[in-house]
């Protein structure tokens, strides 16, 4: 629409910020121009979260530039970015309930008259100040009085009102329903109008499409690209995000289709779901066949493993192993059948980190035996060292602390815990995630190894040229349910993107 | 109606509402405790303790607690007996020394909680042991202070109609809560106070240097029990090292039983001198009766203080139960409002969000 292209009010470029292990972000360029809304998208693992650390001064950076309307910047905390102009509004709301709404918005910085705050003046210029921003509301009442989408405008309001140059929205509609994602979108555009440069953190594509009018999108720390909304077709972007362009997996290639086994699977899910979790999908896991699932983030795909382990119980459907039905109530059934679970974040869930690499291996194999039945030391000695050789996990010795690993050997000595159990049916989800790209190949062969040795795998990933590669039947999710299975020869990185984004009605939040 | 039953109003009102019920039934037993000179010798009995109180709220509103209170206050006395009576100070001097003595050993105490990341708990132990060890260090025995202008402050007093007595101790009380209040409510350190109670990482998110602020509090507090040994020390004209002992605890209850709640960010000083009340009108009847001992004062206390952590915590379970109904008025007016905001914007907009 204009000629000249509005100008530029934030520029980042070369941002890196290195953690043990991983480089979070390595050299990422980050334009925002005023009056847009610009989305940052990316999977998990992906920088964003980093990115915005790092403009708001949140996390300092080990590399980079950011300049703000031309002036270098080096913010060293939220207080020094609102002073350059930058403020951010989180998912979680971070406003303070015990305070009234008008606190809230001038916290640091109320009214004063004698010395004293001005109550009323400040009920009065809050309640003013809102209702520009939509919200006809008392601002004297305690924030807790109000819904998190009201807290959410709030917040915005006050953020906007600080700092009004660059507006970071990080997960903004994630627990709003639709009618409060419109008031939103209606909100945000008046501000952008007004010159505010946005930027729009999502995962709903639909919400991008709808609001945005440019395109930022991180994948394992890098930058992919920068694209107007309106030039980049949906299909496009779910490539971008996934990453087809060849990189280090390049040369994974695709082994010879109808390598299922015949003879019945070891499991069958049919049918199973859980009421708003995850809608009820078939999927038949073969001894020595990888089942993929792919999907974006929050379709649903890791919702499918955690009913499959028993972390959720299904109210639907039916799962079957060897033939006979079975209910797991928790992955204490699950194990005790022979399933392994390499959870998504392994941080979180996955390795205990101030343990060493010996406990951590010995856990699963111990929890199984249960713990009257204690693995002897040297029993654990050998068992470690076998899997440390097995798998090459780099360390000197078992005994170091698993978190001084790197995020790839974590990953090994993850899926070391899972083998020492020799389970028939192991579940993985995202394994590459958070590795360095280097040691993706790695993991895939580790996979491939496993899968020829005769276990059921089933493997949840983003990495869409990898799930082509080494999967026999591709499972695709999209809106928490079941949107296609690949199988054969039509598994192809094209074919899976496909699905993801193919045209669907809009479904708005949710 | 809901501005006023709110979590932060109802334990208030639960307070008013005991401290009525126990006045009824003192009244009812023993006429003459309705009077104004029981009442005016309840607030001089008692002025050290809300003096104390007034400090505490602030530190447990802002989320933390001061268990070193009472042996400040010892320290005090005994500090301000051997100043005027072995070196021969003025009282005024001396008074100003302690308090500024006072002020200095919070900021400590604060800026080691904050600088060493340590609980308050632990840091505030630590400086109870080392206040009251410094006041035995001055002297075990009890020094008595014979000063003639102590003693015209000792017993100044306005009189009361019905024969009662407003002393000067008693007015430094109610001066100090009517200060607090300020504090703590009218102005922007109050805010911040509230604000670090409420959430501390928030806060700082928020832009509030939360390090200043909570030694800001910790040295207002230890002030306050400074200003508290002085009352003391006047109420008995003299100085000894383990006087308050246990009292940083007391005045923990009138904090608790004036609807504060311990985990910060919700309460006030107006409870807290309520909570002072019940105490001390526990003890006045107590002692009306004759019979009793007096260690029941801290049995009555005690199951008080329970009621009051139970009917706290039944508030906010039942908050977080209704508290959305609570919220229904407010958010469905929010989208029709909302959906004006386009066209009343623009034509606003040039106040609005401007830059710099």
């Amino acid at each position: 629409m204009a000629v000249t292209p509005p100008p530029v009010v934030l520029a980042a470029r070369g941002l890196t910020r290195q953690y043990p292990g991983v480089r979070a972000l390595d050299g990422v360029d980050l334009t925002l121009r005023a009056g847009e809304i610009h989305a940052l998208l990316g999977e998990n693992g992906a920088g964003k979260s980093t990115l915005i650390n790092l403009l708001t001064g949140a996390q300092p950076r080990d590399g980079g530039t950011i300049t703000v309307d031309g002036v270098a910047i080096d913010p060293d905390g939220p207080g020094g970015a609102v002073k350059a102009g930058i403020a951010a509004v989180y998912q979680e709301i971070t406003l303070l309930p015990n305070l009234s709404v008008a606190q809230n918005l001038y916290l640091g910085r109320e009214p004063t008259r004698w010395g004293l705050v001005h109550r009323s003046r400040m009920n009065r210029e809050g309640g003013a100040l809102l209702r520009r921003f939509g919200l006809a509301i008392d601002a004297s009442r305690p924030l807790s009085d109000f819904s998190t989408a009201v807290q959410q405008l709030i917040a915005i309001a006050r953020a906007v009102d600080l700092s009004a140059k660059v507006l970071i929205l990080d997960e903004p509609t994630a627990s709003l329903d639709t009618a409060e994602v419109q008031t939103l979108f209606t909100l945000l555009r008046v501000l952008r109008d007004q010159g505010l440069a946005i930027v729009f953190v999502t995962h709903f594509l639909d919400q991008v499409y709808a609001l945005t009018d440019r395109i930022t999108v991180l994948r394992n720390g890098r930058l992919v690209g920068e694209r107007r909304t309106a030039d980049l077709p949906r299909l496009d972007l779910v490539a971008m995000m996934l990453g087809k362009t060849p990189t280090a997996e390049s040369h994974l290639s695709r082994r010879p289709a109808a390598a299922i086994p015949a003879g019945a699977p070891l499991v069958r899910a049919e049918g199973l779901g859980r009421r708003r979790l995850v809608g009820a999908f078939d999927a038949a896991l073969h001894a020595g066949a990888v089942l993929g699932a792919a999907g974006l983030l929050g379709s649903g795909r890791t919702e499918t493993a955690l009913l499959l382990f028993g972390v959720e119980t299904a109210d639907q459907g039916q799962l079957l192993v060897d033939g006979k039905a079975v209910t797991l109530r928790s992955p204490r059934d699950a194990i005790r059948l022979g399933f392994g679970f390499c959870p998504e974040d392994r941080k979180l869930d996955g390795i205990v980190a101030g343990l060493s690499i010996r406990e951590n291996i010995v856990l699963a194999l111990q929890a199984k035996r249960g713990w009257w039945r204690r693995l002897s030391t040297a029993q654990q000695h050998e068992l470690a060292d076998r899997y440390i050789k097995l798998l090459d996990i780099r360390t000197p010795d078992a005994e170091k602390p698993i978190q001084l690993l790197s995020g790839g050997n974590q990953q090994k000595a993850l899926l070391a815990r899972w083998l020492a159990t020799e389970p028939r049916l192991l579940i993985l989800d995202e394994p590459t995630r958070g590795i360095d790209v280097g040691a993706h190949a790695e993991i895939v062969r580790l996979l491939e190894d496993l899968r020829d040795r005769g276990m059921a795998l089933y493997v949840i990933s983003s990495e869409i040229e990898e799930v082509a590669a080494y999967s026999d039947r591709v499972l695709v999710m999209r809106d928490r349910a079941p949107a296609g299975l690949l199988e054969g020869d039509s598994i192809t990185p094209a074919a899976i993107v496909n699905a993801i984004a193919a045209d669907h009605h809009t479904q708005g939040a949710a | 109606m809901g501005r006023f039953m709110n979590t932060r109003t109802l334990p208030l009102l639960a307070t008013v509402v005991v401290f009525v019920l126990i006045y009824a039934v003192c009244a009812a037993q023993y006429p003459a405790m309705l009077g104004l000179r029981v009442m005016g010798n309840l607030l001089t009995d008692n002025a050290f303790l809300g003096i104390l109180a007034v400090g505490m709220t602030v530190v447990v509103v802002a989320g933390g607690i001061d268990l070193s209170v009472g042996a400040v206050m010892g320290l005090t006395t005994v500090a301000l007996a051997r100043l005027i009576e072995g070196a021969g100070l003025p009282p005024a001097l001396a008074f100003a020394l302690v308090l500024a003595l006072g002020g200095l050993f919070g900021t400590g105490v604060g800026a080691a909680i904050h600088y060493l990341k340590a609980p308050a708990f632990i840091v505030t132990l630590t400086a109870m042991f080392l206040a009251r060890g410094c006041a035995l260090l001055i002297s075990t025995d009890s020094i008595p202070i014979h000063n003639a202008a102590y003693d015209t402050l000792a017993a100044a007093a306005l009189t009361l109609p019905g024969g009662g007595r407003l002393t000067l101790v008693a007015g430094i009380m109610l001066l100090t809560f009517l200060a607090g209040g300020i504090l703590l409510h009218g102005t922007r350190f109050g805010a911040r106070v509230f604000a670090l109670g409420g959430n501390g990482h928030f806060a700082q998110l928020m832009g509030i240097n939360t390090g200043r602020t909570t030694i800001l509090v910790h040295a207002f507090c230890s002030l306050m029990a400074a200003l508290a040994g002085i009352v003391f020390s006047l109420y008995t004209r003299s100085g000894y090292a383990l006087t308050g002992t246990g009292v940083e605890l007391d005045a923990i209850a009138a904090v608790v039983i004036g609807g504060t709640l311990l985990t910060g960010g919700v309460g006030g000083v107006a409870g807290s001198f309520i909570g002072v009340l019940i105490q001390g009108l526990i003890l006045t009847w107590i002692t009306f009766d004759g019979t009793l001992s007096s260690w029941w004062t801290k049995i009555a206390i005690g199951a008080l203080l329970f009621l009051f952590i139970a009917v706290q915590r039944l508030i906010l379970v039942a908050s977080a139960r209704y508290g959305r109904s609570g919220a229904g008025p407010a958010a469905p007016n929010t989208p029709n409002q909302a959906t004006s905001a386009p066209a009343s914007r623009p034509s606003s907009g040039a106040a609005a969000p401007s830059a710099s």
